[in-house]
C-alpha cells in the first residue's frame, strides 16, 4: 500500500498546490513541499527500518502491491519495490524537494500550475522506478513527458519553444520503439505459454530467438539510449537541460536521465540477456565515447548553463559503461553514480539558476571575480566542481571508481581510455570555477560594478544538505551500496534465469578485438 | 414486412420519421431551438433503440440490411457524434445564420445515409446510404453561403464526390456482372475463386477508389483539407467523424471477408495505401498554419492507423471499433472549440487565433489541449488507449511494418499538434476576442474531456463491451 501512496501523496498536492494559488502565492511551494518531504520520508523510513527485514527476506521484493487494471489484456497496475527502486525514488523526493525550495524566487509567474506540473513529473518518475507491469511502465514512462514539456515551455528561457519541442519528440520516438518490444515481448510469451500479461516476472525467461531477442531488445534500448544519453542520441539534452527553469534542470539531471539507466538494469539487460551480452563491446565503446565526448564539448561552452548540461553526458557515459560491464561491482558503481550524479549536478543547477537570478546572464565570458562579492557561493561551487571531477571523499568518486573497477575485469583498454575522462573533468570543472569565480571582477561598462548578495540563507540550507549528502555518500558509501547490492542481486538473478545460458562476457568482447580481462 | 423487421430498423426508422417531423416543423415555421431540440430528441430516440436492440442481434433482414453487434456498434457511434454536433451547431448557427432549420433536417438525413452504410449487407443499400450522406453533406458544406471558401468547398465535394460515386457504382456493376450477386456475403463466397479475374479486379479496385475517396485515403484525399476548411466548423467535425466512421464500416463489412488472411493483391493494396496515407497526411500537416486544414491532414494519417486495425483481421475489428470511438470524442472535441470560438465573420481556425487561449480562457485551452494530445497518442488520454489497440492488434497479426510506420509517423505527428499547444501557451498575444460561449457548448465539452479521460485511465469495460458487441455476427 505504501507504494501506491508515494505515488498519490505527490500527484493530490500537485493538484492541491495548483488550486491554492489564488489563495496566497507561496500555498503552492508549501503544499508541494509537504507532498514531497511526507514520502520522502515514508520511503527513507522503509529503508532504515527494514534493512535487516528484507536483506533476509528471500524474495525479490521489499514491498509490492498489485491490482487488476485492464484484466482483459492481461495489464495489471503492479508496484514493487526492491533495494535499487528504492534508492531511487528517495533521490526522486530528495531532488523533488531540492527544486521545489530552489524555485522558491525564480518562479513568480503561475506558481500554482508550475508546482502541478513539477508533482505530475515526480509522480511520473516515481511511477517508472516502482513499476513492474510493462503497459504501466510504458504508462509512466509517457506521462512524464508531458509536464516537463510544459514546465520547459512555460518557464524557460529564451529559446525554450524549440528545447521543448525537440526534447518531447527524441522521447517520444525512443519511447513508441520501446513500444513495440513490450507488444513483441508480450506476443512472444503469449504465443509459448498461452497466457497474455505485461507482467515483469512473468515475461522474464521468454524464450525469444536470437534475432528477434536483438530487435526487441535494441527497442528498449532506443528508449534508454535517447534518455539516457548514449551519445549519438544525446542532442536534445544541452538545450532542454539549458531552457529549462532550474527545476527542471534539477530534475531533467538528476532523475529524468536516470530513467534511462534505471530501464537498462531493469528490463533490457535482464529479458535479453544473450542479446545484451552480444552488445555489450560495442556499448561500453559508446559509453567511453560519451565520456570523452561530453568532456571535450564541456570544455568548448561558454554558457555556463550548456557547460554543466554537457557533464551530464561525460557522466552518463561511465553509466552506460559499468551497466554494460554487468558485475556486482560495477552495477553498484552505477548505482552510486546515478544518485551522486542527481546529487551534484542538481546542485550545479542549483548554482547557475542563482547566479541567473542575480547577474541575469548565464555566459561566462561576462562573468568575472564574483568570489570577491559571493565568497560562500564561490566555496560552495567549489565542492560542486570537485565533487563532479570525482575527488576522492565525495560520492562520484566512489561511483566512477568501483564503475571502473567493475569494468577493468571485462576489458582493460576501454577502461584506461575510460580513466581520461577523469582527467579531463579535472580540466573542465576547475576551467568554470576560475573563469565564473576567480580572476578580476568585471565591470560591464557604463556601469558600476553591479552588487551581488551571496547565498541566500534558504540557498545556503538547499546546498548544504546536498554538501553533507555528497559527503556522506563518499565518506559512508557502505549502506547504499548494501541496498543497491540488493537490487542488483535481484536483477543479476532475473538475469540469470532468464532461459538462456549467457555466453560469458570475456569471450564475446575479446571477439571484438578487445583484451580479455581476468 | 414483418413487425420484427420494424423493430429491427427502429434506430434508422425513428431518425427518418424525425427528419420528416422536423421538415413538417419547418413548414409551420417552427423556431430554431424547437428544431433544434426536435433533433436531439431524435438523434437519442434511436440510440435509446440501438441500446434495445444489442440483446436480440444479430437480425439479418436479407438481403439489404445486416443488423449486427458492429452494425449497432457503429450506429451507436454515428448517433452520439450525430448528438454533439447538433448542440454543437445550434450555438454556432444562432449567431450566422437567417435560416437554420433545414440545416438540422440535412443532419439528420446525413445521420440517416451513415447508419445505413453502417447496417448495409448489399450494393443497393451501400450506394443509397453513401448518396443519401453525401448530397445531405453538399449541402451542409455550403451552408453558410455567404461565406467565399464555403461555397468553393461545396463544389468541391460536389464534384468530386459524384466522380467518385461513379466509380462506385462501376465498379458495382462489374463485381455484379462477375458474380451476379449484389449481397455482400454472397460476394464474399465467391471471390476467393476468382480473385486474380480482370473483371473482379477492376470492379474492386473501383469500389476502393469510391471507399478511399470517402475516407479521405491517400491518393484520393485532395478534397479533405478544403472541404475541412470552408465548410462551417460543426459540419466539418460531422465529416471527420460520422461520414468517416460510416463508410469505415462497411469497409470492415465488405472488405474484411475478401482478406481473410494477410496476404494476398488486395492486402498489399490496403497496406500501400495506410502506409501511404499515414507519410502523406502527416507530412502535409506539417506544412499548414490552418487550424482546420491541419485537422483535415491528422484525419488522413489516423484513416492510415485505423485501416492497420482493419488489416489485421476480422478477429481484430474491436480494435478499429475502440479506435474510432477515441477518434470520435477527439476529434468532435477539437472541432468543438474551434466552434464555440469562432466569431460571426470566419471561423476561429487560424493560428493567431488560438495564440495565448490559455489566459484568456484556461478551460477551453485545456480541452483542446487534452484533444491534441489525444490525437497525438499520450496517456492519460483515449487517444493513447486507441493507438495501443491498434498497434497490439497489429503486432498480434504480425504486420511489423506497418506498426512501425505507425510508430514513426506518431513522432511526426506530434510535431505539428505541440506547434498548435505551444501557440495555445503562447504569452503577451492578443488573440482573437473571445465570444460567449454558452452553457450548453461548455456541457459538450466537458462531457467529452470526461470520456476522454474515462476511456484513457479505465478502458477495460468499453473494450470488453466493444469485443462482445463486435463478436455477435
Amino acid at each position: 500500500m505504501m507504494l501506491l501512496w508515494l505515488l498519490l501523496i505527490p500527484l493530490a498536492c500537485g493538484i492541491l498546490a495548483w488550486l491554492s494559488e489564488r489563495l496566497h502565492p507561496n500555498l503552492p511551494r508549501l503544499i508541494s513541499l509537504a507532498g514531497l518531504t511526507v514520502p520522502l520520508g515514508m520511503a527513507s523510513a522503509s529503508w532504515f527500518n527494514s534493512r535487516e527485514g528484507f536483506l533476509f527476506s528471500g524474495g525479490p521484493w521489499l514491498a509490492e502491491v498489485s491490482f487488476p487494471w485492464i484484466p482483459h489484456w492481461g495489464v495489471s497496475i503492479h508496484l514493487a519495490m526492491d533495494g535499487m527502486s528504492l534508492l531511487l525514488v528517495v533521490l526522486t523526493f530528495f531532488l523533488g524537494c531540492i527544486s521545489v525550495v530552489s524555485s522558491w524566487t525564480e518562479v513568480k509567474e503561475r506558481v500554482g500550475f508550475f508546482h502541478l506540473n513539477l508533482m505530475a513529473i515526480l509522480t511520473g518518475i516515481t511511477g517508472v522506478f516502482l513499476a513492474i507491469d510493462l503497459f504501466l511502465f510504458y504508462f509512466f514512462w509517457e506521462l512524464m513527458l508531458v509536464p516537463m514539456y510544459f514546465l520547459i515551455l512555460l518557464w524557460g528561457h529564451e529559446n525554450r519553444r524549440h528545447a521543448a519541442m525537440k526534447f518531447f519528440i527524441f522521447t517520444q520516438m525512443g519511447g513508441l520503439l520501446m513500444l513495440l518490444s513490450i507488444l513483441g515481448l508480450y506476443f512472444i510469451h503469449g504465443g509459448i505459454s498461452g497466457e497474455y500479461t505485461f507482467d515483469y516476472s512473468r515475461l522474464l525467461g521468454t524464450p525469444v530467438g536470437a534475432i528477434p531477442a536483438f530487435w526487441l531488445m535494441m527497442g528498449f534500448v532506443a528508449a534508454f539510449a535517447v534518455k539516457l544519453p548514449v551519445v549519438p542520441l544525446h542532442t536534445w539534452l544541452p538545450d532542454a537541460h539549458t531552457e529549462a527553469p532550474t527545476a527542471g534542470s534539477v530534475i531533467l539531471a538528476g532523475l529524468l536521465l536516470k530513467t534511462g539507466a534505471y530501464g537498462l538494469m531493469r528490463f533490457a539487460v535482464p529479458f535479453f540477456p544473450s542479446a545484451a551480452a552480444s552488445v555489450a563491446a560495442p556499448a561500453m565503446v559508446l559509453g567511453v565515447i560519451g565520456i570523452l565526448y561530453g568532456a571535450v564539448m564541456t570544455f568548448s561552452q561558454t554558457d555556463m548553463k550548456r557547460l554543466v548540461a554537457y557533464t551530464s553526458v561525460s557522466h552518463m557515459g561511465f553509466v552506460l559503461l559499468g551497466i554494460f560491464a554487468w558485475n556486482t561491482i560495477a552495477l553498484q558503481g552505477v548505482i552510486m553514480q546515478i544518485i551522486c550524479h542527481g546529487i551534484g549536478t542538481g546542485a550545479l543547477f542549483v548554482i547557475v539558476g542563482i547566479l541567473q537570478e542575480r547577474v541575469h546572464t548565464r555566459d561566462m565570458e561576462r562573468m568575472s571575480g564574483l568570489q570577491a562579492q559571493a565568497p560562500r557561493m564561490a566555496g560552495v561551487a567549489v565542492f560542486f566542481a570537485l565533487a563532479s571531477l570525482g575527488l576522492p571523499g565525495l560520492g562520484n568518486f566512489v561511483g566512477e571508481f568501483l564503475v571502473l573497477l567493475g569494468a577493468v575485469r571485462i576489458s582493460i583498454p576501454i577502461t584506461a581510455a575510460a580513466s581520461a575522462g577523469l582527467i579531463f573533468a579535472t580540466v573542465y570543472s576547475l576551467w568554470m570555477i576560475q573563469k565564473v569565480f576567480h580572476g578580476p571582477a568585471l565591470t560591464r561598462p557604463g556601469r558600476e560594478a553591479a552588487a551581488i548578495s551571496d547565498l541566500s540563507l534558504r540557498e545556503s540550507f538547499v546546498l548544504g544538505v546536498m554538501i553533507v549528502s555528497l559527503v556522506w555518500l563518499g565518506l559512508f558509501p557502505q549502506p547504499v551500496l548494501d541496498t543497491a547490492g540488493i537490487g542488483i542481486d535481484n536483477v543479476r538473478r532475473a538475469h540469470a534465469s532468464a532461459g538462456e545460458h549467457r555466453q560469458p562476457q570475456p569471450e564475446v568482447i575479446s571477439r571484438g578485438g578487445v583484451h580479455a580481462g581476468r | 414486412m414483418p413487425a420484427g423487421d420494424v423493430l429491427a430498423l427502429l434506430p434508422l426508422v425513428s431518425v427518418a420519421c424525425c427528419a420528416v417531423l422536423v421538415l413538417v416543423v419547418l413548414a409551420l415555421r417552427g423556431g430554431h431551438g424547437l428544431v433544434a431540440a426536435l433533433t436531439l430528441l431524435g438523434l437519442a430516440a434511436s440510440l435509446v433503440s440501438l441500446v434495445g436492440l444489442y440483446k436480440a442481434v444479430p437480425l439479418r433482414m436479407p438481403p439489404l440490411f445486416v443488423i449486427d453487434g458492429a452494425a449497432l456498434l457503429y450506429m451507436a457511434l454515428i448517433c452520439g457524434a450525430g448528438i454533439v454536433v447538433t448542440a454543437l451547431s445550434y450555438g454556432y448557427l444562432k449567431e450566422r445564420s437567417p435560416e437554420p432549420g433545414e440545416y438540422y433536417l440535412l443532419l439528420l438525413l446525413a445521420v440517416v445515409g451513415a447508419m445505413v452504410l453502417a447496417a448495409a449487407g448489399h450494393f443497393v443499400t451501400f450506394f443509397l446510404g453513401i448518396e443519401i450522406l453525401s448530397v445531405s453533406l453538399y449541402a451542409l458544406t455550403g451552408y453558410t453561403r455567404l461565406r467565399e471558401k464555403s461555397v468553393e468547398a461545396a463544389m468541391k465535394y460536389l464534384i468530386l464526390a459524384a466522380v467518385s460515386a461513379s466509380f462506385l457504382l462501376f465498379g458495382m456493376a462489374l463485381v455484379y456482372a462477375r458474380f451476379g450477386t449484389m449481397v455482400f456475403s454472397e460476394i464474399a463466397g465467391r471471390f476467393g475463386q476468382s480473385s486474380t479475374d480482370y473483371l473482379t479486379l477492376a470492379g474492386t479496385v473501383l469500389i476502393i477508389i469510391g471507399v478511399g475517396f470517402k475516407l479521405g485515403l491517400v491518393p484520393f484525399h485532395m478534397w479533405t483539407p478544403d472541404v475541412y476548411e470552408g465548410a462551417p466548423s460543426p459540419v466539418a467535425a460531422f465529416i471527420a467523424t460520422v461520414s468517416k466512421g460510416a463508410v469505415f464500416a462497411l469497409l470492415i463489412r465488405y472488405f474484411g471477408p475478401l482478406i481473410p488472411e494477410q496476404t494476398g493483391a488486395l492486402f498489399l493494396v490496403f497496406s500501400l495505401v495506410s502506409a501511404a496515407s499515414m507519410f502523406t497526411g502527416n507530412l502535409l500537416a506539417l506544412l499548414q498554419d490552418n487550424v482546420k486544414r491541419i485537422l483535415a491532414y491528422s484525419s488522413i494519417s489516423h484513416m492510415g492507423y485505423l485501416l492497420i486495425a482493419f488489416l489485421a483481421g476480422t478477429r481484430q475489428s474491436a480494435s478499429a471499433g475502440f479506435y474510432l470511438a477515441a477518434y470520435f470524442i477527439t476529434t468532435l472535441g477539437a472541432f468543438g472549440v474551434i466552434t464555440v470560438l469562432s466569431g460571426r465573420e470566419r471561423d476561429a481556425d487560424r493560428m493567431e487565433d488560438l495564440e495565448g487561449l490559455a489566459w484568456r480562457s484556461p478551460w477551453l485551452a485545456a480541452v483542446l489541449t487534452a484533444m491534441l494530445l489525444s490525437l497525438a497518442g499520450i496517456p492519460l488520454t483515449a487517444g493513447f488507449i486507441g493507438k495501443f489497440y491498434v498497434m497490439k492488434a497489429g503486432a498480434g497479426a504480425s504486420l511489423w511494418l506497418l506498426i512501425a510506420a505507425l510508430a514513426v509517423n506518431s513522432v511526426i505527428g506530434l510535431f505539428y499538434y505541440l506547434r498548435i499547444v505551444a501557440a495555445l501557451f503562447r504569452q503577451g498575444s492578443p488573440g482573437l476576442p473571445l465570444s460567449a460561449v454558452s452553457l450548453a457548448d461548455h456541457a459538450v465539452m466537458a462531457v467529452l474531456v470526461f470520456l476522454l479521460v474515462w476511456l484513457g485511465v479505465d478502458p477495460g469495460a468499453l473494450v470488453r463491451l466493444i469485443e462482445r458487441t463486435v463478436s455477435l455476427v
